[in-house]
């Protein structure tokens, strides 16, 4: 069975309809790129699939069960399924060792002994070992970022979903966090990402989705999607991305 | 009519202490209720925002002065029970405490970024451990400065209590000077002692704003 299944979601802000009838099925293993321009709801769909916004129509599933925001065990299913933000979101209060140590202790996934090993090994995933003991302020954007995804790596999560991560970074960061998402793709992570990088959507992901007006325009393998896309829209989107 | 002497300067250490006694009794029973107060402000359920924002108003909009006398005088007409004077006070600066304590925290919860909720919450934290362990240091600091200035405030706002004869420092200079009929000198060290103690205060509170300031 597929890990994520979706069928027929819809979702509106007050009148505005933002996501009309998507229907989506992501595998184990799977890397999606979703693609699209700003304002056709791709954010808006990661934030449903992770329980954050309430559904108006239409079902979510993760693993065999029915996910909304008003789910009963929100929060269980919150610790399987990591989510990164465009802006890294970390806890400015705590170093690097709190940071991704907090929620692991909290939801006693772990005792507070093992903790520090936990957290170097998800450091070491992100490259970011040395920085154990930084504060998020001593970090760049780049490094902020990676502290981040080791902070969702630490609970063992079966799904990632990433929101433009590297979109608020300086151009020279952007391959650090990229290399970092390409390692746990190969390590047969599932994830789910929103980007903007074309490059990364071809090389790593074994699907496209192209979103348009809050609709799943077009879907496919990256190769047939970004070089042979179907709808005009589509077409224009990929030329105006190619820079 | 008697000279102003060591008789007056021991009766205002004691009053000080009386002081003291209010302001801690306040802050003691005052900031637990404010944190619920500020909680409440920004609680997800809709009326409980409204009740307590009414309540705000309500408590906001009358002096503290009438506050005061509203419980030392007018609470026993229809309750029927006179309070004595320390409970009566320290009942009214409790209410004090808890709501203007209270909205200077909300103020602190308020300014910290909604997406830290987001953060926390999507790392699978409950709310409560979402608002203990990511929200409130965060809220803390930023309400810090203004807290310590709210307790310069409540140092001076004891001595209205003054009015209900009750015996704290304000009082006893009161009493000092109408027996010595010094009153310059008599209240000139009233606001010395009221000085002494909130000066440091003042001060603190403006270098933990410039710390604050310089730090983000
Ligand atoms: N909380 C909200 N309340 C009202 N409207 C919202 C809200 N969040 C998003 N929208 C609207 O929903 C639509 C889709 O937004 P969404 O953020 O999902 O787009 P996006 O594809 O992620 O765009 P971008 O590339 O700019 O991030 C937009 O029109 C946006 O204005
Ligand atoms: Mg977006």
């Amino acid at each position: 069975m597929a890990l994520v299944e979706i069928k027929n979601l819809r979702k509106t802000f007050g009148k505005l309809e933002v996501i009309k009838d998507v229907s989506l099925t992501v595998e184990q293993g799977d890397i999606v790129a979703i693609i699209g321009r700003s304002g056709s709801g791709k954010s808006t769909l990661l934030r449903c699939i992770n329980g954050l916004e309430d559904i108006q129509g239409g079902s979510i599933t993760v693993g065999g069960r029915d996910v909304s925001a008003k789910m009963a065990g929100l929060k269980e299913y919150r610790q399987r399924v990591g989510i990164v933000f465009q802006q890294f979101n970390l806890f400015p209060h705590m170093n690097v060792l709190k940071n991704v140590t907090l929620a692991p202790i909290l939801t006693g996934k772990i005792k507070k002994p093992q903790a520090r090993k936990l957290a170097e090994d998800s450091l070491t995933t992100v490259g970011l070992l040395d920085k154990i003991e930084a504060w998020p302020e001593q970090l760049s954007g780049g490094q902020q970022q990676r502290v981040a995804i080791a902070r969702c790596l630490a609970m063992k999560p079966e799904l990632m979903l990433f929101d433009e991560v590297t979109s608020a970074l300086d151009p020279e960061l952007v391959g650090e966090v990229l290399k970092v998402m390409e390692d746990m793709a190969r390590q047969g992570m599932t994830m789910i990402l929103v980007t903007h990088e074309m490059n990364f959507a071809r090389n790593v992901a074994n699907k496209v989705v192209f979103m348009h007006h809050g609709r799943i325009w077009e879907q496919g393998h990256p190769d047939q999607m970004l070089g042979d896309p179907q709808t005009p829209e589509l077409q224009a989107f990929i030329s105006s991305s190619r820079t | 009519m008697r000279t102003f002497g060591t008789i007056d300067l021991l009766a205002f250490a004691t009053a000080f202490q009386y002081t003291i006694l209010l302001v801690v009794l306040a802050l003691i029973i005052g900031a637990p209720l404010a944190l619920g107060f500020a909680m409440l402000r920004v609680s997800r359920f809709a009326p409980l925002r409204w009740l307590s924002a009414a309540f705000l108003q309500v408590i906001q909009g009358v002096p503290l002065l009438a506050l005061l006398m509203f419980i030392y005088f007018a609470l026993p007409t229809f309750l029927g029970i006179r309070l004595p004077p320390l409970l009566a006070v320290t009942a009214a600066f409790t209410l004090y405490t808890a709501v203007f304590l209270g909205e200077i925290w909300r103020g602190g919860i308020e300014a910290v970024k909604r997406t830290q909720w987001e953060a926390a919450a999507c790392l699978g934290l409950g709310a409560w451990q979402q608002f203990r362990h990511v929200i409130a240091p965060q809220a803390l600091k930023i309400a810090l400065p203004a807290s310590v200035g709210f307790l310069v405030q409540l140092i001076k706002g004891t001595s209205l209590a003054a009015i209900v004869g009750f015996i704290e420092l304000t009082r006893a200079g009161q009493l000092s000077a109408a027996a010595t009929l010094q009153p310059l000198l008599v209240y000139s060290i009233i606001a010395a002692i009221y000085f002494v103690v909130c000066f440091p205060l003042t001060q603190l509170s403006r270098r933990l704003e410039a710390r604050l300031n310089g730090a983000r």
